[in-house]
C-alpha cells in the first residue's frame, strides 16, 4: 500500500482547503435556493463571438497555435489595450495569450519568484494569488485593506509591509469581492513610492471594463513610472461572458514575458484555439454588446446597494467588478454565521467575505451577476432574514 | 427632453413593468420625479403604450399574422400619410410602416385564420383607390420579439456558488 501523505509534495500538502467549502458543498447541492453566489456573467457569450469560434472551426482551424498565441490575436489585443488603456505594448515579444487570467498570474508569479521572495497580496481579494505564491516558493505577504480606505491599496499599508525581500506586489483592482477600482492618484502613489526598487507590480485586470459611472478603468502601466515594473494581467471572461473559453493575457516588459512564455511553452503549449479565434471577434466588433451587458450590470448595481441600505446592511458604492459587500456587522453574527443561517432559513447563498482573507469578516460578497426580479427575490427573503434575527 | 428622461425610457423599453422605485433608484432620482418624469412622457405622448409579449404558439388560441406588402400612388399634397392613417385604422392592423425600397407601405395584420386575414388584405386593402397592389407573406414562426428570443436557451447552467 501505497502512504499518499508521504508521496505528496509537503508545500501542496500545506496549503490549505477553503474553510468554506462544505458551505459551498452545501449551497451547490441545495434545491429551491436563490443564488447570489456566483463570480461569473448570467449573459452568453455574444452571438458573433460563438460564431466566429463556429467559423474557425468549420474551416479546420483545429491545431496549436504558436505559444504566444495568434499573430493576428496578440495585434488586436495591442490595439485594444493602446485603445481602452492608452498603454503601448509590442505584440511580437510583450504580450503572451493564456489560458485565463489564472493562468496569467500563475506564469507572472513563477517567472519572477525566488525561494523566500515576499509577494505582497491586499485582501480581501480574489482565492488564488495566495496559493500561486506558496506553490511558487514565495511568501505571501497579506495587506487588510480596510473599508474605510474603500479597500484600496494605500502608501502607508504598503510601507509596512515591503521589506528587502519584496519581490513583487499584487494589485487586484477592479477587486472581487469589495467591488474597489483604484483610482489615478491612487496609483500615481504607488509608483512614487516604488521609485527606484525593482519591486514588480502584477495588476490583474480581468475586470477593467467593468467600471461604473463616468470614471474610466484607470490601467496601472499607463501611470507614469509604472509600465517597466507592471505584468499586466487581463482576459476575456468577464467584459466578453467568455468564462468557459479560458482566455486571457499577460503583457509586460519583453525579458519577463519571455521567461512566462517559456512556462507556458512547457506547461500549456497554446491557448485553445477556437477561443484565440473567437477572441479576435471580440476584441475588434463587440464594444456596443460590453456596453449593454455593463449598462445592465449598473442597473442592477444600484437596485441592490440601494435594496442592501434600506435592509439595514450598510452597503458601501461598489465601483467596479460585479459584486457588492455589504456590511452584516449589526446582526452580532460572524460572516460565516450569517451565510449558514441565511441559507438554512431562507434559501439565499451569498459567499462570506472570509472566504477572501480574514480582513473578510463582518462582510459577506453578493453577486449581481443576476435578473433583477432575481435579485430583487434575494433582496426580500435578506430583509426578512435580517428582521427576524434581530 | 434630459438625460434622465432617455435613461427612463431605456429601462422601460427593456421591461415596461420596472417598478417606479427602481427606476428611481438606478437614475438617482426620488420616486415622486420618477413617476411625474413618467407621467409626463405619457401626457407628451412620447410613452405611446404598454405590452406584453406573448409567445401566443404556446396559447390554445387561434392566431396568425401576415407581413403585407403595399404599393401605393402617393396623393398629390397628402403623400403617404392620408393612406398609411386610413390603413392604420383598422383594429386587424398591428403596424404600418412607411418603407424605401421596393414597395411603399409595411404593413402587419393578424386574424385568427389564414382565411380571415386573406379576406381582409382583398376585401379592404387591395381595395384601397391607390393601393395599386398587395403582397401578402404569412408568418410561419417566432423566433425573436420585442429583443425576446421565444426560442431561448433555457437554464443557468452555472453553480449556485463560485468565487
Amino acid at each position: 500500500m501505497i502512504d499518499y501523505t508521504k508521496v505528496l509534495s509537503e508545500t501542496v500538502k500545506s496549503i490549505k482547503p477553503s474553510g468554506i467549502r462544505k458551505f459551498f458543498d452545501i449551497a451547490n447541492t441545495m434545491e429551491n435556493v436563490i443564488s447570489l453566489g456566483v463570480g461569473e456573467p448570467d449573459f452568453r457569450t455574444p452571438w458573433q463571438v460563438r460564431s466566429a469560434g463556429i467559423r474557425s472551426l468549420e474551416s479546420g482551424e483545429t491545431r496549436y497555435t504558436s505559444n504566444r498565441g495568434l499573430e493576428g490575436l496578440r495585434d488586436e489585443i495591442s490595439r485594444y489595450v493602446l485603445r481602452k488603456y492608452g498603454v503601448e505594448y509590442d505584440p511580437k515579444g510583450e504580450i503572451l495569450v493564456t489560458v485565463g487570467g489564472s493562468e496569467a498570474i500563475d506564469g507572472a508569479v513563477r517567472a519572477i519568484t525566488e525561494p523566500g521572495d515576499e509577494v505582497i497580496i491586499p485582501q480581501p481579494s480574489y482565492v488564488c494569488y495566495e496559493p500561486i505564491v506558496r506553490l511558487a516558493g514565495g511568501v505571501p505577504v497579506i495587506i487588510n485593506t480596510k473599508a474605510e480606505n474603500d479597500f484600496k491599496l494605500t502608501v502607508p499599508e504598503l510601507r509596512e509591509a515591503v521589506t528587502k525581500r519584496t519581490k513583487a506586489i499584487i494589485l487586484p483592482y477592479p477587486c472581487n469581492p469589495t467591488g474597489a477600482i483604484m483610482e489615478y492618484e491612487d496609483i500615481l502613489a504607488i509608483s512614487e513610492y516604488l521609485r527606484g526598487t525593482d519591486i514588480m507590480v502584477i495588476s490583474d485586470e480581468i475586470y477593467a471594463e467593468l467600471t461604473y459611472g463616468e470614471r474610466r478603468h484607470v490601467c496601472a502601466a499607463s501611470v507614469p513610472g509604472m509600465k517597466e515594473r507592471t505584468i499586466l494581467i487581463n482576459g476575456f471572461s468577464k467584459a466578453f461572458a467568455m468564462t468557459g473559453w479560458r482566455l486571457g493575457y499577460a503583457c509586460g516588459p519583453k525579458p519577463i514575458i519571455d521567461m512566462v512564455t517559456k512556462i507556458h511553452q512547457f506547461a500549456i503549449m497554446c491557448a485553445p484555439t477556437t477561443s484565440q479565434y473567437a477572441a479576435i471577434e471580440a476584441m475588434r466588433n463587440c464594444d456596443s454588446e460590453v456596453e449593454r451587458m455593463l449598462e445592465e450590470y449598473d442597473m442592477r448595481r444600484k437596485i441592490i446597494v440601494s435594496g442592501f441600505n434600506k435592509i439595514g446592511l450598510t452597503c458601501r458604492e461598489p465601483k467596479g467588478a460585479f459584486y457588492a459587500f455589504p456590511s452584516i456587522k449589526s446582526t452580532g453574527l460572524s460572516s460565516e454565521e450569517f451565510c449558514e443561517r441565511l441559507l438554512e432559513a431562507k434559501h439565499v447563498a451569498v459567499v462570506p467575505g472570509t472566504a477572501f482573507g480574514d480582513s473578510g469578516e463582518g462582510f459577506v460578497r453578493v453577486s449581481y451577476c443576476y435578473s433583477t426580479a432575481h435579485i430583487k427575490e434575494a433582496l426580500k427573503r435578506i430583509g426578512e432574514f435580517v428582521e427576524e434575527i434581530k | 427632453m434630459d438625460k434622465i428622461d432617455k435613461k427612463i425610457l431605456k429601462l422601460l423599453d427593456m421591461n415596461a413593468r420596472m417598478e417606479t422605485a427602481d427606476i428611481a433608484t438606478v437614475t438617482d432620482i426620488t420616486e415622486e420625479e420618477a413617476a411625474a418624469r413618467i407621467a409626463a412622457l405619457e401626457k407628451a405622448g412620447v410613452i405611446c403604450g404598454y405590452k406584453a409579449v406573448v409567445d401566443w404558439e404556446k396559447v390554445d388560441l387561434d392566431s396568425v399574422s401576415a407581413i403585407i406588402e403595399l404599393k401605393v400612388t402617393p396623393k398629390a399634397g397628402f403623400g403617404f400619410e392620408e393612406v398609411a392613417a386610413r390603413v392604420a385604422k383598422y383594429p386587424e392592423v398591428e403596424s404600418v410602416y412607411l418603407m424605401s425600397g421596393a414597395y411603399d407601405l409595411n404593413v402587419v395584420v393578424k386574424g385568427k385564420t389564414f382565411h380571415e386575414v386573406s379576406n381582409f388584405v382583398s376585401r379592404e386593402l387591395a381595395t384601397i383607390d391607390s393601393v395599386t397592389s398587395t403582397g401578402t407573406q404569412f408568418v410561419m414562426r417566432r423566433y425573436k420579439e420585442y429583443k425576446v428570443e421565444l426560442i431561448g436557451e433555457e437554464g443557468d447552467g452555472r453553480s449556485k456558488i463560485s468565487l
